[in-house]
């Protein structure tokens, strides 16, 4: 019970998180919180296979690919604040309090009666009890469930799948038109200048410069630079006049402007 | 020990995470809010197998597992989906069904 | 058979009223079926071979019906070969239906009755089939009317021969849509639509009388055929006997034109002039005629049902010659006189016993006189442009004069000019009637002065005075093919009253209509003969002076007499109609229109319109919103889980 009541309010704080974390990420954080909590709970409970399980699958499996969808979908991605259905986030709280109270006063009335314990039932070990049961009473169902996951993996491969509507470029044709676009739009042919030739602490924030001082805005990724989180071009290539002592002048250059915008 | 905390604990984040559906919009947050409940309807049972002195109980849990993973995987491929020709991820977008 | 023996004692005549009981057909059959099959085997080839039989259908269709005259004649002939006992020949074909306890059999009885109606049939229809063929010759549709006759003559031999009510029936339903297509048969004409209509309407009317009485008889007797009616009707009730007979003569009043179902009969010469011959002057509408003489055994045992018989013949005879008097239209003014000549054979009918024989013997020669003079306007208008107004004849008779003479032997039959064939049955019957019913006979006195008034207003306006033609019309004789049957005619209205000879037609209906008794009038019969002929006479010299001696004008007076005028409307039959019957049902529809409108639909609009309004309301409820869903299945729950809670804790 030491236990439970440790990590009792953890859980309902961290799932009380879930409800105002204005990040993704966070939830998912909180989330895992409340599920090892969960698992260790269930150990308390006499149920080590489900605590290894929840563990496993949960925490390591679901959660994980939770994540890694958010990854996909964008980590930065926040919610606003504001309500749009009109009256949903009053009404939700009115109903979840009052099915809540409901529930609990409930709970609070009904005597479960004496705790058999499950001693006698885990005689030979959690696993082999719940095997016991799982082969034998539930093997049907069991068997179902194979069924279910596979449709399960079929329906998100089925979901996930793009069908291609243009042939695949080959090497030759990428070539071909980077060339095309060359003759026509005189657009770059090489590489393009990579980032962090001044780097100080982080390579990939810092654009490269060209040579005649200017900065390469195409070296650097466009997430970044949308995020704000990159050193100034102008700014480095002025940091780097003033390590080079140079009276060069360097023409400032708007950072909005597109030049290297293309070149990805 | 008395199991009535455990289930008092397993309605109080039932509850929560139903909430949590109800207010949250982006759709991977409200997908984990249902897990949240799935989660403490777990605990609720492996409650009940220890009051009751079986392991049917917590049969029923590993098996709201399993479903609850292959639940994930095809909602977050919808939500995948979605996201892709949307560009968003909030349940509210998708509200095109209706009058 | 049933009690085929008793010999039943009416209990105020004293007579015996004679039963049906029909003879083997023995080598009678063939002809018996013969004269049925020949004319519907014509109409059934005719109608459905179609176009193909467009070159000869004329001919095949006026075979068929020589044919059955033919046959009408070896039957003739084979009946008066036998004895008068043997003279009521059957023939069973086939059982047309059974229903539990009720059989209806097929079968024809042919007997004097039925004799004679087949010459009229056969022997007219023939005519004017011939007739046809010269008349409808330019008519692109002429194979389809000789269907048409065919289907027609079938049916009607189908009714007279029918040794059943039932099969009566077949052949009454049967000419009267022959006649619906008949008279619609120029479809194209708004006028000739809505006369058919009319009269299939009208007959309706009747039609239900007959099923009715049918059904009648068939819940008291539990059987429709003549023989076992017959026998069966003197042990029913009195009242029964009334309403059958009323039920009887409610549907011979339909087919017949007899007060009050009467105006559809003058719409009815909106069909062609041979079919107006045929159908609404000889045969068709006598059909009423011939179902009260059959049903005799029905009339007999209810004075009631005859004095409704004689009454309505006498009224239809009075208003048919008044009618008669005012029209202008040829056509018309010959079917308002073959009103008032069904009205005398009607009141003859109604007579009793004594008065059968005269009905048929009046209603052969009408059938011939009037046959003659239809036929005759038929020519008259074929001559003139098909002009009915007799406005615009006159002096007709040099430029037709077989027409004009044949027409004339028609007159003088139909006036009831002595020697005649009209004037021995007419004659007959006001002589009957006087001694039967004093005032039945005075009014039939004075409808014989009108019936004179009339055919020679129209005779003057055709054939004598100025001519008033169109402008363009050079009236001019029809073929050859037209005028044979009109002198065929003519020579029947002339030599019909042959038939009186040494009272043969009586003696010879005698098995059917059973025996009259002398009747005691308190003067001699040759005394009551001139009279009717100088009642005649007056009428006719009252029309010699209106008409013979002043100009007629072309165009009809406007300043007449309320009798003229209400003669020229038909004795307003059609508004009583209208007011009694059209509109009243025009209020019951609009009114049961109304209600459906109102209540029904109203009832039915706004169920929908409320749920329609609630499911407008509670659309909004479906924002696309899922967690607007989510919302409500979560209330849901709580809500079944608070019912739970508050039923385990109370």
């Amino acid at each position: 019970m030491i236990a439970f009541w440790i990590l009792a309010p953890v859980m309902v704080v961290c799932a009380l998180g879930l409800l105002f974390a204005r990040k993704a990420v966070h939830c998912a954080l909180l989330l895992a919180v409340v599920m090892i909590s969960l698992a260790v709970l269930y150990a308390v409970q006499d149920a080590p296979f489900l605590f290894a399980i929840q563990i496993i699958v949960y925490t390591g499996a679901i959660l994980m690919l939770f994540l890694f969808v958010l990854m996909l979908v964008g980590v930065d991605a926040s919610d606003s604040v504001v309500e749009t259905i009109r009256g949903q986030r009053a009404l939700a709280t009115i109903v979840g309090l009052l099915f809540g109270v409901t529930l609990v006063v409930g709970i609070a009335q009904v005597s479960v009666g004496t705790v058999v314990g499950l001693d006698e039932a885990n005689a030979e070990g959690n696993v082999i009890g719940i095997a016991r049961v799982l082969f034998t009473k539930y093997v049907f169902a069991f068997e179902v469930t194979s069924a279910l996951l596979i449709t399960a993996a079929l329906g998100a491969m089925v979901l996930a799948h793009r069908e291609r509507l243009t042939p695949k470029l080959g090497q030759a044709e990428v070539a071909a038109q980077r060339m095309r676009d060359y003759a026509e739009h005189g657009k770059h042919l090489g590489p393009l200048p990579s980032p962090g030739v001044f780097a100080r602490h982080n390579a990939v924030d810092t654009p490269a410069l060209l040579p005649d001082g200017s900065v390469a805005e195409s070296s650097i990724s466009r997430v970044l630079a949308a995020r704000g989180s990159v050193n100034s071009a102008p700014g480095s290539a002025r940091q780097v006049q003033r390590l080079g002592g140079g009276d060069q002048d360097v023409p400032e250059r708007d950072d909005s402007s597109d030049a290297g915008g293309a070149g990805r | 020990m008395s199991v009535t905390p455990f289930i008092v604990l397993s309605a109080i984040l039932f509850t929560i995470g139903a909430v949590g559906v109800l207010t949250r919009r982006n759709a991977i947050v409200v997908f984990m809010c249902v897990e949240l409940m799935l989660n403490a309807s777990n605990l609720a049972l492996i409650t009940f197998a220890k009051a009751n002195g079986n392991l049917d109980g917590q049969i029923a849990a590993f098996f709201v597992m399993v479903v609850a993973a292959a639940e994930v995987v095809v909602g977050l491929a919808i939500i995948m989906t979605i996201f892709r020709t949307r560009r968003s991820a909030s349940v509210d977008d998708a509200s095109l069904l209706k009058y | 058979m049933i009690s085929t023996a008793i010999d039943v004692l009416a209990a105020e005549g004293g007579h015996s009223i004679p039963l049906v009981e029909p003879t083997s057909a023995g080598s009678l059959a063939l002809p018996l079926v013969l004269v049925i099959a020949l004319p519907a085997v014509g109409a059934a080839i005719l109608l459905l071979g179609g176009r193909r039989t467009d070159a000869w259908g004329h001919l095949l269709g006026t075979a068929a019906v020589v044919g059955s005259f033919v046959c009408s004649l070896w039957l003739f002939l084979g009946l008066l070969g036998r004895g008068e006992e043997e003279r009521q020949l059957g023939l069973d074909l086939w059982t047309w239906f059974a229903t539990g306890r009720w059989e209806v059999k097929l079968g024809l009885l042919y007997d004097p009755l039925s004799a004679l109606f087949l010459l009229l049939i056969t022997g007219v229809g023939a005519l004017i089939h011939v007739y046809s063929i010269g008349y409808m010759e330019h008519d692109v549709r002429r194979r389809r009317f000789f269907g048409y006759l065919n289907l027609f003559v079938a049916a009607m031999l189908v009714l007279v021969l029918s040794s059943d009510y039932v099969g009566v029936f077949l052949g009454w339903e049967g000419v009267g849509l022959a006649s619906y297509l008949l008279i619609g048969f120029w479809q194209h004409k708004p006028s000739a639509a809505a006369a058919s209509k009319k009269a299939f309407v009208i007959n309706r009317v009747g039609d239900i009388g007959l099923s009715l009485g049918v059904g009648l008889m068939l819940v008291t007797f539990g059987t429709t055929s003549f023989d076992e009616v017959s026998a069966l009707t003197s042990g029913a009730s009195a009242g029964v006997m009334t309403a059958i007979g009323l039920l009887l003569l409610l549907a011979a009043c339909g087919k017949s034109a007899q007060f009050p179902l009467q105006s559809w009969l003058l719409d009815a010469m909106e069909g062609p002039t041979p079919v107006s011959a045929l159908i609404h002057a000889a045969t068709m509408v006598t059909a009423g005629v011939y179902l009260i003489v059959r049903s005799q055994f029905v009339f007999e045992y209810s004075d009631t049902a005859r004095l409704a018989v004689a009454v309505i013949g006498t009224i239809t005879l009075l208003m048919g010659a008044w009618i008669g008097c005012a029209k202008d239209d040829i056509k018309k003014t010959l079917a308002g006189s073959t009103m008032s000549q069904i009205g005398y054979m009607v009141l003859a009918s109604g007579l009793g016993v004594a008065g059968y024989a005269f009905a048929i013997f009046h209603l052969l020669t009408h059938g011939a006189f009037k046959a003659n003079m239809f036929l005759g306007a038929g020519s008259v208008m074929h001559g003139t442009d098909d002009d009915v107004d007799m406005r615009h004849y006159g002096a007709l008779q040099k430029a037709m004069p077989v027409t004009f003479l044949t027409f004339a032997m028609g007159y003088l039959a139909i006036i009831g000019f002595p020697g005649f064939s009209g004037f021995w049955s007419k004659d007959k019957i006001i002589e009957t009637a006087l001694a039967e019913s004093p005032v039945l006979g005075v009014c039939a006195l004075l409808g014989a002065g009108v019936t004179g008034f009339y055919m020679t207003r129209l005779m003057l306006m055709t054939f004598f005075g100025p001519k008033r033609w169109e402008p363009g019309v050079h009236p001019h004789e029809s073929p050859k093919v037209m005028t044979f049957p009109l002198v065929a005619l003519a020579a029947l209205s002339v030599l019909g009253g042959l038939l009186l000879l040494n009272d043969w037609i009586v003696t010879f209906l005698a098995p059917v209509t059973g025996e009259a008794e002398e009747h005691h009038l308190p003067v001699p019969p040759i005394l009551i003969s001139a009279l009717v002929v100088l009642v005649v006479a007056l009428g006719v010299a009252l029309a010699f002076v209106l008409f013979g001696r002043r100009e007629v004008p072309r165009e009809a007076p406007t300043e007449v007499s309320f009798l003229t005028r209400a003669g020229r409307n038909e004795l307003y039959g059609n508004e009583v109609n209208d007011t009694l019957v059209v509109g009243p049902g025009k209020q019951l529809t609009a009114g049961l229109a109304t209600f459906d409108r109102a209540v029904v639909d109203g009832g039915a609009m706004g169920t929908a319109a409320s749920i329609g309004g609630l499911s407008q309301a509670l659309r909004r409820a479906q924002n696309g919103f899922v967690r607007s869903y989510a919302l409500s299945l979560l209330a849901g729950a709580a809500l079944v889980l608070l019912a739970l809670v508050v039923v385990n804790l109370a």
